[in-house]
């Protein structure tokens, strides 16, 4: 994995009194400022201040509405907002980059709806997601190296597919394809994962598969889950970040956000 | 480097049964044609007329566009309707060669002005028709301007995110704009005539047999050179990114690809394809105008690409056979009902063969195989 240029560890000042247990070893790798988006007048982020350092897994809840999308939309680079700055680790300014150079820094995203090449096979879906240059002339001749396959192998025993190594991916059930396309951020080697929604559609056991899969990739790499299911939250979070109307509504362990009024408020109407 | 592209193409050739057999076929018909026109008295049952030879090469360049069509929709998911655009270019382009071939032996005989410009009482040649009396010269421009032409175009429509039906318009948008303006008389291109009475070509007398033969074959060349290309590039790590991106595009966005970069070049060498089909279309047809840009031909090529089978590349090639030799009968034999006979092929194929006639084909070998086993 290449370097990334931590902030070092007393740089990390503004912001960051409200994060309890932040790991001031790792430093800052995410850090969102004032980002406000509007879409035709309504404000789906609105002055969104958020902070994540190396090595987290951070679960972000909110309504429907929130602002959750949209955030991933901005820190990917599918979004430009209208004020705000973002930058991912030291100095690497995400509002000046495109989609494909943010991926490149080293941010994966995956989507809600698992979203992968159908009509390749496992092996071929985390290939074509393998970190390196990826420009055409470069591709047109490229080929496997002994690493990269030891690399493809232990992804795929990662995700639990080795099994389905070159079966065409559309014949992936749901919850395989969330696991490949999770496989796939792997392969891309990124310092951030951004994961929208990993469960949706997935039973039990799947659940509980996918919960441990998380938090062991958590702390190599850093990741923001964004999720709806609280009980899914609760076996994975150590850090919780309660979005509401586009701003952060509450930040803390799951026991403080549990008890906090306003949240109660957002989600129980109380 | 070089060695690694042979050994790559090897590899996919090897696993490409149809593609193989598609080049077999094209051997036999390289070899079968010309001994049976030249070595075959035209009194044999066996001879092969000049007519069909010349049938047979059109379809060949045909097949070229349509291999040239499948690359850019079958494998990108990009739909042009204005690949015919890029054909009549590379058409023209030779044209414009073989008109300065003329010489003074037009009806005028002006030694450097081509008819038309003479009837038009122009005094000089225009600018852009200088180079055009060498032939290297003319290649690279059949090459160049289609290849220009798409890098600006895709350039622009890619990094606007244009894509889908909206991209399918201005393509059709496009070869609409070109077709008007190469009607203009004032545009240098011989207006609504175009350029015809072409005489030799490198110095060889059109119409004389060993020329003829040459052509056709040039053209059957070609044709497996694009199709060996092809398979190369959709073979290759690259071309199953093009793919990707035809599935889920935003994906391979989000994986650090550049997909505006991987459609401008893919749309780039699928207009070179089609540049240089048309530029071997046009000698042998013996005439170019400005209806070969008409939208209509366009979408054709896509019907013909569809009733193959897309996606698969030999299927782009029957598909191109197989509609134009039906084309050829149906409007001989039935001059009236060939465009409803056309409309119904692509119903049917809509409907029924979503795979399209290769695909079918395959289905159907499959399905034989499984009750031959159990």
């Amino acid at each position: 994995m290449a370097p990334l240029p931590f902030a070092k560890s007393d740089d990390v000042s503004t912001g960051a009194a409200d994060i309890a247990h932040a790991d001031r070893a790792h430093g800052r790798i995410l850090d969102l400022e004032n980002i406000t988006v509007s879409f035709d007048g309504f404000r789906a982020l609105n002055a969104l201040n958020l902070q994540i350092d190396a090595g987290e897994l951070r679960c972000i809840i909110g309504p429907n509405g929130a602002g959750k999308t949209t955030m991933m939309d901005v820190i990917t680079g599918k979004t430009r907002p209208d004020e705000g700055s973002a930058f991912f680790g030291q100095g690497v300014n995400l509002l000046r980059m495109t989609e494909p150079e943010i991926a490149q820094a080293g941010i994966g995203r995956k989507f809600q709806k698992p979203t992968v090449f159908e009509n390749q096979s496992t092996v071929a879906n985390l290939e074509l997601a393998m970190s390196g240059a990826k420009t055409v002339w470069k591709w047109l001749n490229a080929h496997i190296t002994a690493p990269q396959r030891d690399r493809l192998d232990e992804v795929l025993g990662t995700i639990g597919l080795s099994g389905q190594r070159l079966a065409l991916a559309a014949t992936l059930s749901h919850g395989q394809k969330q696991w490949l396309e999770i496989g796939m951020l792997l392969m891309q080697d990124p310092q951030l994962l951004l994961i929208d929604e990993p469960v949706a559609g997935m039973t039990p056991q799947e659940v509980e598969r996918n919960a441990q899969l998380l938090v062991s990739l958590a702390g190599k790499h850093t990741l923001i889950v964004v999720e709806h299911d609280m009980e899914f939250v609760r076996s994975i979070a150590r850090q919780v970040t309660v979005l509401h109307e586009g701003r952060v509504l509450a930040e803390g362990d799951m026991n403080t956000i549990q008890t906090n009024t306003q949240v109660k408020q957002v989600y129980l109407g109380e | 480097m070089a060695e690694n592209i042979w050994r790559d193409l090897a590899a996919a050739l090897r696993d490409d049964r149809a593609g193989q057999r598609l080049l077999y076929t094209l051997l036999a018909v390289s070899v079968l044609v010309p001994l049976l026109n030249l070595g075959v008295g035209q009194t044999s049952w066996l001879h092969v007329t000049n007519y069909s030879m010349t049938l047979i090469a059109k379809y060949m360049s045909y097949a070229m566009l349509a291999l040239a069509v499948d690359l850019i929709w079958g494998y990108c998911g990009i739909l042009s309707l204005g690949h015919g655009a890029f054909f009549s270019l590379g058409g023209y382009a030779m044209g414009m060669y073989l008109m300065r071939q003329i010489g003074d032996r037009g009806v005028y005989g002006n030694p450097l002005l081509p008819d038309f410009m003479v009837f038009l009482n122009w005094k000089e040649l225009p600018w852009f028709w200088h180079g055009f009396q060498s032939f290297p010269y003319a290649i690279s421009m059949v090459v160049l301007v289609p290849a220009t032409l798409a890098l600006v175009f895709g350039f622009l429509a890619f990094r606007s995110r244009v894509s889908g039906v909206y991209l399918s318009i201005i393509t059709q948008a496009l070869t609409y704009a070109l077709m008007l303006a190469f009607f203009r008389n004032d545009m240098g291109f011989g207006g609504n005539n175009g350029f015809t009475d072409f005489k030799d070509i490198l110095g060889f007398n059109l119409q004389a047999p060993g020329t003829r033969v040459s052509l056709f074959l040039c053209t059957a060349l070609a044709l497996a050179g694009s199709y060996v290309s092809c398979r190369y590039v959709v073979a290759s790590r690259a071309g199953r990114v093009i793919e990707a991106i035809r599935d889920a595009e935003s994906r391979a966005r989000f994986l650090g690809y550049r997909v505006e970069s991987y459609k401008l070049w893919v749309f780039v060498l699928s207009a070179i394809l089609a540049g240089v089909a048309g530029a071997l279309y046009v000698p042998q047809v013996g005439i170019i105008n400005p209806s070969e840009f008409s939208p209509v031909n366009s979408i054709e090529i896509v019907i013909w690409v569809a009733i193959g089978g897309r996606g698969t590349l030999y299927g782009a090639v029957v598909g191109a056979f197989l509609v134009n030799f039906a084309k050829t009968y149906l409007t001989g034999a039935f001059p009236s009902i060939w465009l409803y006979g056309l409309g119904a092929l692509f119903i049917v194929v809509t409907l029924f063969l979503q795979y399209g006639v290769v695909g079918a084909i395959g289905q159907w070998r499959r399905s034989r195989l499984r009750r031959a086993t159990t």
